[in-house]
């Protein structure tokens, strides 16, 4: 079965079945816009890259924190803007995105890909200018790698998408980080790391209580390609790794012990959640979505608490100075 | 004589059409409103460092 040669077939008759062009008046509002740039996933890359500012050794006007943060989020919508430019093919057969502006038919695709490549330069820009370029270029590269090396290339082609592609979303603590000091160094790597191994336990959860939606869009997610129960293998490998990665911080001293006790607990949830994948049975639903719901909880609670035990006290001691 | 003069060629918006170019572009004038106060603001709190740019 070849997914590319479906996808590209899915892909083509969509876009006959569109207007690809500026002829026909747009009816586009302004609310069909935002929805472009994916305000959910926004908010979650704002505050990882808030934890990562607030996190870094040195100091940022308050005006320079918050306008890298709006770069940061402008990006991150830029990138989820050209995303459903290119992929509204396939969201138009996935009951989690059919509604989503392009495949409703309520933003042409040629308006999404202005409007993302518009805010794309704009946000790398304006952050290169007033705060520093080894955030701008973090950011210009993020941009790229999610909108042409995951979106373009590697989803469509293989099951390991999501596992190179989750850089993607791993990197804005690293540009938050960057725009404090100018630089990367290993603790703006290890937040890195914590959302890079987190993605696929995360995602592929999903994947299995949705594996007919992806099979339908010719997407090789990994339970459509390899299997149920090699994913849920997989599952449990990446959480392996992840959990180690997530106590890192507290055992390398770059955290304190709530961090610790938060990390560890939270962890052992993660395994103990990963391991009923495992174990149940088809259909794999209910254990999925636990896994899936507590895997954000999880990324929410590391985050939460570096940014209270480390970062707060110093973010309000720069917004005193 | 005048000839009657031809009816305009090209495409009329409809109403909605109309409402949705006006809060399209009431948005971004807004937008760049706000990046114009940005860079405002930002050379204010940078002050003559706005012109050290190290790469």
């Amino acid at each position: 079965m070849s997914f590319v040669s479906e996808g590209a077939e899915l892909r083509g008759r969509v876009a006959a079945e569109s207007d690809l062009g500026f002829a026909e008046p747009s009816l586009a509002t302004v609310g069909d816009y935002i929805a472009l740039l994916k305000p959910r996933v926004m908010s979650l890359v704002v505050f990882t890259a808030l934890v990562g500012l607030a996190v870094a050794p040195g100091s940022l006007h308050p005006v320079a924190a918050f306008t890298a943060l709006l770069c940061i989020a402008v990006g991150a919508g830029a990138s989820g803007a050209l995303n459903m430019w290119y992929d509204a093919d396939v969201d138009a057969v996935m009951t989690r995105t059919a509604r989503r502006p392009v495949p409703a038919g309520k933003v042409k695709p040629g308006e999404a890909l202005a409007f993302g490549l518009t805010l794309s330069g704009f946000a790398v820009v304006t952050l290169g200018i007033l705060v520093n370029w080894v955030a701008g270029a973090l950011l210009a590269f993020t941009i790229f790698f999610y909108a042409v090396v995951y979106t373009m290339w590697l989803k469509r082609s293989t099951p390991q998408n999501i596992v190179i592609g989750g850089a993607a979303g791993a990197f804005p603590p690293m540009i938050g980080w960057a725009a404090v000091t100018g630089s990367v160094s290993l603790e703006s790597v290890l937040l890195f790391a914590i959302i890079f191994f987190w993605t696929p336990p995360h995602f592929w959860a999903l994947a299995l209580y949705k594996t007919d939606d992806y099979a339908r869009a010719g997407i090789p997610m990994l339970p459509v390609v390899a299997g149920d129960v090699s994913t849920r293998r997989q599952i449990l490998l990446y959480t392996l790794i992840l959990v180690p990665f997530g106590i890192a911080p507290w055992a390398l001293g770059f955290a304190g012990i709530v961090y610790g006790a938060v990390s560890v607990v939270t962890g052992a949830i993660m395994l103990a959640l990963a391991v009923r994948v495992l174990r149940e049975s088809r259909p794999a639903d209910r254990a999925a979505r636990n896994l899936f719901a507590f895997s954000i909880l999880y990324l929410f609670l590391l985050f939460a608490t570096l940014l209270v035990e480390r970062g707060w006290g110093g973010l309000m001691a720069r917004l005193a100075a | 004589m005048d000839e009657p003069r031809k009816e305009e060629e090209g495409i009329v918006l409809t109403e909605a059409q109309k409402r949705a170019r006006r809060s399209r572009s009431i948005a971004i004038a807004l937008a760049l409103g706000a990046l114009v106060i940005l860079f405002y603001i930002m050379t204010l709190v940078k002050g003559p460092a706005v012109l050290i740019r190290p790469m």
